[in-house]
């Protein structure tokens, strides 16, 4: 293999002195190095962003009415609904995943083994089938409240279906994302200097709240962040519960009214919204500090009382955001399942889990290469293309599937044109789909192979610089091992979203190919919630075990 | 399989990830291919059972013994018919599903190449819409003319009526009885305060019946009912017909208005489910009646295939399997309909011809925002 003069003398050129008589050459490559890897970075940024862009650019129709009548009448709930949802989501999300990072990583308490992984399962529950499984049980014709009556309290539980019932439903789906980064947070943030804190005579609330959550902040708000992003794109779970908030208002602009443009508008809008939570979100990222010392696996001891506490609070929150649920699903599945479950279930579930592991592998290549371009060249315009490649994340799955949709079949309807192929050829292939999800998860990915990235600190890269002859060596003794924990994590993580989505798929899925989610649609499309059940119980079982891997490679990193 | 070695197996070389996603690729157009092949075989095979080999543009032949559907219908109530007609002419039916709205915006964007043949949807609005926006193709055919009642049909033959559906009123009849209901107009009177539970108005189905409403009565008055109508409500409105039936049947509201085949399918379900059906309107304008129904797709290449397959829906046959299955009612008059649906008595439907509820959805949905119904 030919000797490439180095890739990153820019940075590091401290452990080159080797290569100082070559260096004019050296710096050529350097430039032009440097050039390849933006354009790369651009390259995939664009393409992240070209549904986005179609669908803003492509509703040019004035239908000034609309947006009159929008802006009257529909807009102001809107705004006060998500205002309502996002602050519901960061303080209950927020505090619950802290709390629950903290006591489980910290402390020991009967159970404290169990619910540091049972806590994170959750994920595996989409949002929307937590929402009807929820509204299912806890309405006014609901079990619970059938029950409470039976045994004669006429208790006025209030409506759970409204902006509030949403938003503790939406807390509940989201707080793991919280609690898995926070947790890896106190993990590894060295317990030495809590120790030293409690030494110089700090209590332990004080040396929670001066020591160990300033130093966690960074961690929680990306935590936050993802849950901020997964509520303002979510459409399942405010629909069941009937909020009225951007995307149902983008659904009824574009399929009620049919204007495009004031669809567009709204869209719009609701990235003009996102732009402020990253912008809040990169600004604590600036004071993430990489503090990586090796912590003691030494726990608090804490008094009965308070054990018993921890103990109380992690079974409710389990009960509540996971088992009772999943309970119900179960019941639901025995119920329906003999007139329900046939051969096809075999497709549903190995389409599925082709679809996710392809995207998933696929994205978290992407992830990598971003995430090392953004390392190399961290200047303004990398860090706003790497934006922009994330931003899939939080535009509604609908208005994604019609914006990579519009292109796709544009394509293909030039190529029959020009007589390259004689039927449609990209539309309905399963690279559509993994191209859409790709766009729309690319942030999951991206992130941990970031955060995970920037743990490699300046001398470890020199040093390897040093040590090794080639890239290809460098990049397999010193990068791979280092980014490999972050990549796995991305894989678990964008393997449980896939699995969990549904307006891309259902759009842009091979006519026959259908996924589990598509089946959960089928039944909840009219109401037969119950029915839902199959399907909804297989995708938590199939995402269960990512997420408990998950956990394990959080411990093992901490 | 542990984290170590799956970790080791990440680490061991950097090309595993390129590879992978690689190989999947080409395992993709693999999975392309063969599964075109498989379709042309099929095609072959049934072609031999078919004696109709009727030419087309002769683009791609195969199309002829498929027909595809872009269907807003779930498959689980559409399938079995769908099966019978396999069955019977050897022609496969192939269904995409997803909703109305994002298969239109897909029909239109494929255009003239798309696969779809035949849109197959609920609510006339959604038809209406689907016309208005040139995606379905004017056909002339006899056998619809004589099957399905004009008002159930465009005026200019770019979609049918297949089925019919009655929204009308249902209630509790151990709080209610028959004769304090009338119309949905009166369900808006001060003496329901507190006793009425609806849909949410993002269901076309409402938008549809207030679309008739205003039709009926004018825009003020229908404006006027809805604010009643909102006055009125017990809770938050529901996402679904089949959770308000359940909430009149719990005691959590006295009356409300649902699609006629949610209740029949509860019935189903539970034999002595305790909420009654009445007939809404049936001494002003009848009840409010909406279609499910199909029309040919502007850019399919087997039209006249896909017209068969439409005609056929409307015959006797198809027409019994609608009403006994799905608890809907036939469009084509004289069908029998099933036990349940005659124990429900006969009823006076409303005469407005249905692409009304197309061309006042707008101004519905407007409405129903000002109204403040959610």
């Amino acid at each position: 293999m030919i000797t490439t003069p180095d890739t990153s003398v820019g940075q590091n050129d401290t452990g080159n002195d080797r290569v100082n008589d070559k260096k004019a050459v050296s710096q050529d490559h350097a430039v032009r190095k440097r050039m390849i890897s933006k354009s790369v970075l651009g390259l995939i940024s664009l393409f992240m962003l070209v549904p986005i862009l179609i669908v803003l650019l492509s509703w040019t129709q004035p239908v000034a009415d609309i947006w009159t009548h929008m802006a009257d009448y529909v807009l102001p709930q809107v705004l006060k609904n998500t205002a309502i949802l996002l602050l519901m989501v960061t303080i209950i999300s927020g505090t619950i995943g802290t709390a629950l990072a903290w006591v489980t990583s910290m402390y020991r308490f009967p159970g404290q083994r169990f619910f540091s992984w049972a806590l994170m399962l959750p994920l595996a529950f989409p949002a929307y089938v937590l929402a009807f499984v929820t509204v299912g049980i806890v309405d006014f014709s609901g079990p619970l409240q059938t029950g409470l009556r039976d045994l004669g309290i006429n208790t006025a539980i209030p409506s759970v279906r409204n902006v509030w019932g949403a938003g503790m439903v939406l807390s509940l789906a989201f707080y793991p994302y919280v609690y898995l980064l926070a947790r890896q947070a106190f993990l590894s943030q060295g317990r030495r200097a809590i120790e030293a804190g409690q030494m110089l005579g700090l209590s332990r609330g004080r040396v929670f709240f001066r020591l160990a959550l300033p130093q966690a902040l960074p961690w929680i708000i990306g935590g936050l962040l993802l849950a901020s992003m997964e509520t303002l794109a979510d459409f399942g779970a405010v629909s069941v519960f009937n909020v009225d908030t951007f995307t149902t208002a983008i659904y009824k602009a574009w399929f009620g009214f049919f204007s495009l443009t004031t669809a567009a508008q709204l869209a719009a809008l609701l990235i003009g919204v996102v732009f402020i939570v990253v912008l809040f979100e990169q600004y604590w990222q600036a004071k993430r500090g990489s503090s990586v010392t090796q912590g003691s696996s030494q726990r608090f001891e804490a008094s009965k009382p308070a054990k018993l506490a921890m103990t109380l609070l992690c079974t409710l929150v389990f009960a509540i955001a996971f088992l009772i649920p999943f309970l119900q699903l179960i019941y639901w599945t025995a119920l329906n399942f003999r007139q329900d479950f046939d051969a096809r279930y075999i497709d549903f579930v190995t389409n599925s889990l082709m679809i996710a592991s392809m995207t998933t592998l696929f994205i978290a290549f992407l992830a990598v290469i971003i995430a090392w371009i953004k390392r190399q060249y961290p200047d303004k315009l990398t860090k706003l293309m790497t934006t922009l490649a994330n931003l899939g994340y939080v535009v509604p799955g609908t208005v994604l599937a019609v914006g990579i949709f519009i292109p796709i079949a544009w394509l293909d309807n030039q190529m029959i044109a020009f007589g390259v192929t004689s039927q449609q050829f990209l539309s309905g292939s399963v690279i559509v789909m993994l191209l859409a999800l790709s766009t729309r998860f690319m942030t999951v990915s991206f992130q941990p192979v970031d955060r995970q990235l920037q743990r490699l600190t300046v001398n470890q890269e020199a040093a390897a610089n040093l040590l090794s002859d080639s890239p290809y060596q460098r990049w397999r003794q010193v990068m791979l091992p280092v980014l490999s924990p972050g990549v796995l994590t991305a894989l678990l993580m964008g393997f449980v979203e896939v699995m969990k989505e549904m307006p891309i798929t259902l759009m842009t899925r091979r006519q026959g190919w259908d996924t589990l989610a598509v089946r959960v649609f089928e039944m909840t499309s009219e109401g037969m919630w119950g029915r839902a059940a199959l399907p909804s119980l297989l995708i938590v079982l199939v995402g269960l075990l990512p997420v408990w891997i998950l956990l394990r490679q959080s411990d093992k990193q901490g | 399989m542990s984290l170590n070695t799956l970790t080791a197996t990440l680490t061991s070389n950097k090309l595993t990830l390129p590879v992978a996603v690689f190989g999947m690729m080409l395992g993709l157009t693999g999975c392309n291919n063969s599964s075109t092949t498989e379709e042309s075989v099929d095609a072959e095979t049934t072609a031999v059972s078919t004696e109709e080999g009727v030419a087309n543009d002769g683009a791609t032949s195969t199309d002829d013994q498929t027909i595809t559907i872009y269907s807003s219908r779930n498959e689980q109530l559409i399938k079995p018919l769908l099966d019978r007609y396999t069955e019977q002419t050897g022609v496969k039916v192939e269904l995409v599903t997803d909703s109305t709205g994002p298969l239109l915006a897909r029909l239109e964007a494929e255009g003239q190449n798309t696969p779809a043949d035949m849109l197959l949807t609920v609510d006339a609005g959604n038809l209406w819409q689907a016309a208005q926006q040139g995606l379905l193709q004017p056909v002339a055919s006899d056998v619809l003319a004589a099957n399905v009642p004009a008002k159930y049909r465009d005026p200019k033959g770019q979609w049918t009526g297949l089925s019919l559906r009655a929204r009308t009123i249902f209630y509790d009849p151990s709080k209610v009885s028959a004769d304090e209901l009338s119309t949905y107009a009166d369900l808006a009177d001060p003496k329901w305060k507190g006793k009425l539970c609806l849909r949410t108005s993002k269901k076309v189905y409402n938008q549809s019946l207030v679309a008739s409403m205003i039709e009926h009565l004018g825009e003020e008055k229908t404006e006027e009912v809805i604010r009643g109508w909102v006055d009125n409500l017990a809770t938050d409105v529901f996402s679904d017909d089949t959770s308000m039936l359940e909430a009149i049947a719990a005691g959590q509201c006295e009356v409300g208005i649902a699609n006629s085949y949610y209740y029949g399918r509860l019935l189903d379900e539970k034999p002595d489910f305790p909420v009654e059906i009445f007939w809404a309107n049936q001494g002003t304008t009848g009840t409010h009646v909406n279609v499910s129904g199909a029309g040919v797709v502007a850019g399919s290449d087997n039209p006249d295939g896909t017209l068969k397959l439409i005609e056929w829906l409307s015959s006797d046959e198809a027409q019994g399997i609608y009403a006994s299955s799905d608890k809907e009612f036939p469009v084509k008059e004289g069908v029998d309909e099933s036990e349940m649906l005659r124990s429900w008595g006969p009823f006076k439907k409303d005469d407005i011809n249905v692409q009304k509820f197309g061309e006042l959805q707008t101004q519905a949905i407007q409405m129903m925002d000002k109204a403040g119904y959610k």
